[in-house]
């Protein structure tokens, strides 16, 4: 019995342990990312096609400077990010928690830029549904609208990838929990639990029992950051496909005039 | 032929049973058990599917007459989208992949829970939250949406029936779709118990693995039509009406490379049912396991490349429909080796008869109608004469119900006595087999004849030439709906007072028979040693692997 017991509880360990599975997962989700940002480029070069004239003479109204600063921007907080999950590789906590923060800061200064951008365009009356732009031609609307959705769905992005550093952030920079695993034995049966008194293993009464050994783990802080280590490289991935997006989004709109 | 009881109770610690953190329903609606979710999924989609199933009655029962018979036309705009927006999103699409993919995948293969469970859990939630939406859709709002559950523009955009919320629900959907593709991928790819080799694995396992890289790569494309369609609605950013500069073909394009792969999703589960089924009452291996495990590839793969064919009328280049025809041609293929293997897998089999098996023989034989009429639309001339008729009504029901839903309820019959260890009478289901069969097509062949007519679909009135066709179809749908009743009352019977199933009542060698009815929490207390190739009725057979037996 003492054999199944040691299977079962080094299976729950196993569990959360899988990186591959994990990274197979997050890439997954990123090849999503990718076929959905990857259609509204569909329609972006259906439209462009349509109307060449009018996509060059809209994208010169949009300013390159605030793009290039914004795509600097960007590009550093990757950077921030890429150098969080070194730090936190080498157990280096406090080095890592500080670097998370300055990607949610630079995150947050992409999106106030944004936020400057659309309101200068809202206040020369440019924005969907308005009447300057009804009165524009087809290919002009167009690009307006595309702007609109794909750089605000892109907005949407930062926006999300800011709330899982955050996360993260506060995860890293918790308290390690000890973990413990408390032995419950009672006539009718024997019970595993972890803290939060979950049921490792549970062997119903009526079992002949003769010995059970259990070991108990400790969480260290370097565990603790192997664990998250997983989950902050794929929050790594997720911030460094949200730049990758605007890296073409940023010439589509604004460069090619 | 009679299965035997073994034993007059169910074993004590099954997955049913095992204590957890919450009580009462809250053990449940937050269990990461992907089995506890394959239930929960299990009864979501059945009571949403039960709406839709009355729904399709009161349309029939509306055209059984010509002019005004019980509703109005606007209602009947309402009915046929709720139906379709029912039946394919919360239904189809998730139905065998989330129940039974849930349920089973993991046992299939050795593991003891999907690779993650918690996003496995989440994906069940979004998909009520998804439903919700879209039920409330109904009542809210302008009213119902009327625009069929294709949602097509500038109809869409300009009705005033409340399709954003529709619209953002089928988003929320796709959401709990794609969760589960992404989960079952990645847990064929790192859980498989050792010995479980690509080639051992169970071909409904592969089927679900082809299912999921679809809803992975196709569903994306979906979610951001319907959300476009719900930013022109709600910001006006008219990417697609015409009144704006917007392309409405650009819409078709884009619904229909998600929405055709999407039909594979709703079969290919269903398929791998059949490929399960039919090597156990056979008593043999299943004929050409690598050409069915490459054909379920072969589909997800050029079930992409087809989408054209649904726009063979709506403006496109004669060297862009002559290559989506051909390619359409090519889809069929994969398909109909599929056929012939199983129908060779039956060749010589020691057949044992069951009503899973008739369910799966009557999915082989409506599922090639469903197909062969397929290729009716798919050749380019004929398709002119065929679009936007009852004919692709009849084609699309015989696929969709005549396969994914009787391979649904083969399924449910196979491994419901896994599911809740208790078996059900066969007598009641071997009626309700007839019934749904006949009902089935009296239901659905008129319609083909009446298409080839001329009957257009959608329609709420029609000459009185048309009428008998109309009278044999509601009549047909009578029967069905009674079958149906009658095998969904067997099976709420035999949930609670069936007798013990037993372990293994098919005599089935997948991993599945190995563990108990209904199985343990974690399905097996020690991971098995797969030394056996799928479907070896010599090695594969639970008595003869004690080694592995998971009875503790």
């Amino acid at each position: 019995m003492s054999t199944a017991a040691h299977a079962d509880t080094g299976h729950h360990l196993e569990h959360h342990q899988d990186h591959t599975g994990a990274k197979i997962g997050m890439w997954l989700f990123l090849f999503t990312e990718l076929l959905m940002f990857g259609s509204l480029f569909l329609v972006y070069s259906d439209y462009r096609m349509q109307f060449p004239a009018d996509f060059h003479y809209s994208a010169s109204t949009l300013d390159p400077l605030v793009g290039t600063i914004n795509t600097l921007i960007l590009l550093t907080s990757s950077l921030t990010m890429a150098l969080a999950i070194a730090a936190l590789d080498r157990n280096r906590h406090r080095v890592a928690v500080r670097l998370m923060g300055v990607t949610i800061v630079l995150g947050g200064i992409f999106l106030i830029n944004k936020y400057f951008e659309w309101s200068a365009k809202f206040a020369h009356d440019l924005y969907p549904g308005s009447e300057t732009l009804s009165l524009m031609a087809e290919g002009e609307r167009q690009f307006f609208n595309l702007y609109y959705a794909m750089t605000g769905l892109h907005g949407l992005h930062v926006l999300a990838g800011m709330i899982i550093i955050a996360v993260m952030l506060w995860l890293v920079a918790r308290k390690p929990r000890q973990k413990y695993m408390l032995l419950d034995v009672k006539p009718a049966r024997v019970a595993l639990q972890d803290d939060s008194e979950r049921n490792l293993l549970v062997l119903p009464a009526g079992e002949d029992l003769h010995e059970v050994h259990v070991t108990l783990v400790y969480e260290k802080h370097e565990e603790l950051s192997r664990r998250h280590l997983i989950h902050l490289e794929n929050t790594g991935l997720f911030w460094h496909l949200v730049d990758l997006i605007w890296i073409f989004l940023f010439p589509l709109f604004y460069l090619i005039t | 032929m009679s299965y035997g009881s073994a034993g007059n109770a169910l074993p004590l610690n099954n997955f049913r049973t095992t204590k957890t953190r919450y009580s009462g329903i809250f053990a449940w609606i937050f269990s990461t058990d992907h089995k506890r979710i394959g239930i929960l999924y299990l009864i979501s989609i059945l009571s949403f599917t039960s709406v839709a199933i009355v729904i399709g009655l009161l349309m029939r029962l509306e055209l059984i007459a010509p002019g005004e018979t019980i509703v109005k036309p606007e209602t009947y705009n309402a009915l046929f989208t709720l139906h379709g927006v029912i039946m394919i999103f919360l239904f189809v699409v998730p139905g065998l992949q989330a129940i039974f993919g849930n349920f089973f995948l993991p046992i299939l293969i050795g593991a003891r829970d999907v690779a993650f469970p918690r996003l496995n859990l989440l994906s069940w939630w979004c998909y009520m939250i998804g439903a919700f939406m879209a039920v409330l859709a109904l009542f809210t709002g302008g009213g119902a949406p009327d625009t069929g559950w294709t949602f097509y523009v500038p109809y869409s955009v300009r009705t005033s029936t409340n399709v954003s919320l529709a619209v953002l629900g089928v988003f929320v959907l796709g959401f709990s779709s794609i969760l589960t593709g992404l989960n079952f991928v990645t847990t064929v790819h790192r859980m498989r118990a050792p010995g479980m080799s690509w080639f051992r694995i169970p071909l409904f396992v592969w089927a679900s693995y082809s299912t999921s890289w679809i809803q992975i790569l196709a569903t994306p494309v979906l979610a951001i039509t319907v959300l476009l369609v719900a930013f022109e609605r709600l910001f006006a950013i008219g990417i697609f009406d015409p009144a704006s500069g917007g392309d409405p073909l650009m819409y078709q394009h884009l619904f229909w490379i998600y929405s055709h792969p999407a039909v594979y999703i709703m079969i290919l589960p269903a398929m791998g049912v059949v490929s399960e089924i039919l090597p156990t009452f056979a008593r043999k291996p299943i004929f050409g396991y690598k050409a069915i495990a490459f054909s379920s590839l072969a589909i997800a793969f050029f079930g992409y490349l087809v989408w054209g064919h649904h726009m063979f009328t709506s403006g496109m280049s004669d060297t862009a429909r002559w290559i989506f025809s051909l390619l359409t041609f090519l889809v069929a293929i994969p398909s109909a080796i599929k056929v012939f293997n199983w129908v060779a897998t039956l060749y010589k089999g020691a057949i044992q008869m069951s009503p899973a098996l008739l369910f799966t023989m009557a999915f082989i034989f409506l599922f090639s109608i469903g197909g062969l009429t397929g290729l009716i639309q798919g050749a380019l001339a004929t398709s002119i004469h065929t679009h936007d008729t009852y004919f692709v009504v009849g084609h699309f029901h015989y696929i969709i119900f005549g396969g994914t839903g009787f391979a649904f309820i083969a399924a449910l019959l196979y491994w419901f006595p896994k599911m809740y260890g208790r078996l059900y009478r066969m007598k009641p289901m071997y009626i309700g087999w007839g019934l749904m069969f006949v009902g089935f097509n009296a239901l659905y062949f008129p319609m083909l004849i009446l298409g080839w007519m001329g009957m257009p679909r959608r329609y709420y009135d029609y000459i009185p030439e048309f009428h008998f066709w109309h009278v044999v179809s509601t009549i047909g749908s009578w029967i069905l709906v009674s079958g149906i009743i009658l095998i969904a009352v067997e099976f709420f019977r035999a949930r609670k007072h069936g007798e013990i199933a037993g372990d293994n009542p098919w005599g089935g060698v997948t991993l599945e028979w190995h563990v108990p009815s209904p199985p343990p929490h974690e399905n097996f207390d020690v991971i098995p040693q797969v030394t056996w190739d799928t479907y070896d009725f010599e090695h594969g057979l639970p008595e003869k692997t004690a080694e592995g037996a998971s009875h503790p």
